[in-house]
């Protein structure tokens, strides 16, 4: 049992952190950034790519860096530390992760190579409108006609879904859910892109009869890959939300160490620090929650319940973090000149992007009679 | 970053389980696991069957019967203690005193005391807090007064946990009243209980329970050899006790036991013919409970295995604070199962309520105080804003 990082990886952080601070070390940068389309820098995503990052959890064989859990999770904090826009999470771990679990050894070529080297933005047109955080398609379907496939129906919110260059698309099939492939030029094809309210960018995707490609072979029902892969970007997603809520906590602190009032800096007032040290308990059992949430990937544990548990813990410390940061900073918190609201938007929509913290509970609620308690360190959790 | 204990940890995480739960006699974990009233007696034995497979005081110093284990063993060691629901060694002695004259007593004090009070032959009890000084405690005023070859004591302690069982106290008492600061004039004195001068008056708890005491000095006289250390710098010693008092205060294997029990009742009572463990709004609960109590324990792993240095873990003070509030939503999750059979509080023979149902409310208000002992959680939050924040 080792909770501390080794010097391969604080050097991993070391590095993302110095091209991060440099791309968007001032909250002016990303406002300008994510002002226009496609809500990020296309500079700063070809240098993730040259670093590596876009293919750090692909095998090398697919062009990846073959890296492991806890390397996704240093990147994944780095990005909320500063809130790059750049779509890490949900190119790298969730598109390119479903391709990965799914597809055929060409396909992995082809797509994990072109999302590693920064050429391919995937996106996951998963989501649709009258569902909740499902592993299955619901109203998309695929029709197969000789060789060849074809979707109808709409995926709505599909994030970077109007910039992408190839969309990995969930779709009923007779037996389940099969994952495809289509390209952004496809026939049939109509994407509405529009900014959602934490700076990044989101589409309606209209498929009516758009030529897709089957991802992986044969149509098996492919609800548990998804879901696997789910789990796994809710605890990226957990990652993120830590820097975010550190850097939200780092901030507060700071303004009431200089902001003043009565005469005095706000870090005089007893009901305000409290609060802030209220805060730091939340951020640090969220941070040990999600740690351990990665360990459970890289020991081959139970990913899916240990991704409940980080989204829960991360969802609830997210929630009380980012709002008490506005309120301890007054009316400045609510503005849009100001970063730390940023940090509350964000968190906001990585609360709901894969299921909020009640919709985890309910999960880890119905199996609350399967187990005597909890052990970290033993199974299911232990692999 | 690894998640699994090495083989080594693992094979002593099932020596402790195997130790705690076959040596320690049932009888005893029984009575702790019923949240029952655990004797004199009982605590004394316990102690004597760790002591004697040196597991009664693993933190000390080597030649005193410590192991020089590691901050996880330790943690190991606690954790499992509490989930076999053995008393753990009295904290007055194995926690406080022990380390204390460990660290800064002389040799004749160190061999008279040390294999005694790690043995339970001497029941400790601590003399700190007084009616006007609690969270506040530099501003004690029990005095001690130079006469000749010994200390005359006068003043009035209060909080005393368990002094009704006690035979010696360790007391906090002011020696230099002219002193700058208020926190240099202080020493530790050591005194038994039956000195002449020494008065206890039992307070009773919410409870019906008997677990503190007020404690009264009258001119006792205490040689001078029982100060122990160096005259006026007792409140570094209290600093160093304290800080040793919050090592495994946030008591997780306690409350998961807690938790597996309350499940347990809430599979017993039933709701229109259903066991209330499948209403969704109490499985919930539970879960969350659970989680909770998952991350305190992960902070717990983060804390004991980067804290090897001796520097205390920024994330430490969280354990105290935390702990405390998961420990206590046990305890009210526990009433809120039990609901009307709750009120049963001191039913006797005759009655159908079930044992745990009847201390359900006792224990829930007895454990009000969790919150406020070993440094309050305003105290708690005050530390973190602090010296974590710096605010």
């Amino acid at each position: 049992m080792d909770f501390t990082f080794d010097s391969e990886q604080n050097d991993l952080r070391g590095a993302v952190r110095g091209l991060l601070e440099r791309a968007y070390g001032d909250g002016e940068q990303r406002r300008r950034v994510t002002a226009s389309d496609p809500g990020f820098d296309e500079k700063t995503w070809s240098r993730l790519a040259e670093m590596g990052l876009l293919g750090l959890p692909f095998a090398e064989e697919h062009g990846g860096m073959g890296a492991g859990p806890i390397e996704v999770a240093v990147v994944a904090e780095e990005i909320g530390r500063v809130l790059a826009p750049e779509p890490f999470v949900e190119a790298v771990v969730l598109a390119g992760g479903l391709v990965a679990a799914v597809g055929t050894d060409a396909q992995k070529a082809e797509v994990l190579a072109g999302i590693a080297e920064g050429t391919t933005l995937a996106a996951v047109a998963h989501a649709e409108p009258g569902t909740r955080w499902s592993p299955s398609a619901a109203a998309v379907t695929a029709t197969q006609d000789g060789g060849s496939w074809t979707l109808t129906g709409v995926k709505e919110p599909v994030l970077n879904g109007a910039r992408a260059d190839v969309l990995v698309v969930s779709a009923v099939v007779e037996g389940g859910t099969a994952l495809f492939l289509v390209r952004g030029d496809a026939a049939g094809l109509t994407r509405t892109g529009y900014r959602t309210h934490d700076g990044g960018r989101a589409a309606n995707v209209r498929f009516e009869g758009t030529p897709a490609e089957l991802l992986g072979e044969g149509t098996a029902d492919r609800t548990a890959q998804i879901e696997r892969v789910l789990a796994e970007a809710r605890i990226a997603y957990a990652h993120e939300a830590i820097g975010s809520m550190d850097t939200a906590l780092r901030t507060t602190a700071e303004y009431l160490k200089t902001r003043k009032q009565f005469g005095v800096t706000l870090n005089r007032f007893q009901a305000l620090t409290f609060r802030a040290a209220d805060m730091y308990v939340s951020l640090e059992l969220a941070r040990s929650t999600a740690l351990w949430a990665s360990m459970v990937v890289d020991a081959g544990g139970d990913v899916i319940a240990a991704a409940d548990r980080a989204r829960l813990q991360t969802s609830r410390a997210g929630r009380h973090i980012g709002k008490e940061a506005i309120q301890l900073h007054g009316g400045i918190g609510v503005t849009a000149e100001y970063t730390v609201g940023h940090h509350t938007s964000r968190l906001t929509a990585i609360d709901h992007v894969l299921g909020d913290g009640d919709w985890a509970l309910s999960r880890l609620a119905e199996d609350v009679d399967a187990h005597e308690t909890v052990d970290p360190l033993g199974a299911p959790y232990t692999g | 970053m690894r998640l699994q204990l090495s083989p080594e940890l693992e094979a002593f995480r099932e020596e402790m389980r195997t130790f705690f739960t076959t040596q320690v006699p049932q009888e005893i974990r029984d009575t702790v696991a019923a949240h029952r009233h655990v004797t004199k007696e009982q605590y004394v034995e316990s102690q004597r069957v760790l002591n004697a497979a040196g597991l009664a005081v693993p933190h000390w110093p080597v030649e005193w019967g410590g192991k020089d284990w590691s901050p996880l063993q330790r943690h190991i060691w606690r954790e499992e203690m509490q989930l076999a629901c053995v008393p753990e060694p009295l904290a007055f002695n194995t926690s406080m005193i022990g380390p204390v004259i460990a660290a800064f007593g002389n040799q004749e004090q160190k061999e008279r005391f040390l294999p005694a009070t790690a043995n339970l032959d001497i029941w400790w009890c601590q003399g700190f807090s007084e009616p006007d000084a609690g969270s506040d405690l530099a501003s004690l005023r029990t005095t001690a007064v130079r006469d000749g070859d010994d200390w005359v004591v006068n003043g009035q302690k209060t909080w005393t946990t368990l002094g009704q069982h006690a035979d010696w106290i360790f007391c906090l008492v002011r020696t230099d009243p002219t002193a700058e600061k208020k926190q240099r004039g202080i020493s530790l004195l050591v005194f038994p209980m039956d000195t002449p001068g020494v008065t206890l008056r039992p307070i009773e708890l919410l409870d019906g329970g008997f677990e503190v005491n007020e404690v009264f000095f009258e001119d006792v006289r205490v040689p001078a050899e029982n100060l122990i250390g160096e005259e006026n710098r007792g409140w570094d010693y209290a600093k160093f006790l304290l800080g040793n008092e919050r090592v495994g205060i946030a008591r997780i294997g306690s409350t998961k036991r807690m938790l597996v029990q309350a499940k347990a009742h809430a599979r017993e009572v039933t709701v229109g013919g259903r066991p209330l463990l499948e209403d969704p709004r109490t499985a919930a609960r539970i879960a969350e409970l659970e989680n909770e109590l998952l991350a305190l324990e992960l902070t717990a792993l983060r804390v004991v295995a980067t804290s090897a240095d001796g520097k205390p873990h920024p994330a430490s003070s969280v354990l105290k604070l935390r702990g405390s509030e998961l420990q206590q939503a046990a305890t009210e999750l526990v009433v809120d199962i039990a609901g009307p059979l709750s009120l049963s509080s001191f039913a006797d023979e005759g009655s159908e309520v079930p044992d745990w149902a009847r201390v359900a409310t006792p224990h829930y208000l007895n454990y009000r105080k969790v919150s406020i002992y070993g440094g309050s959680n305003e105290v708690q939050r005050t530390i973190i804003a602090g010296t974590i924040l710096g605010l």
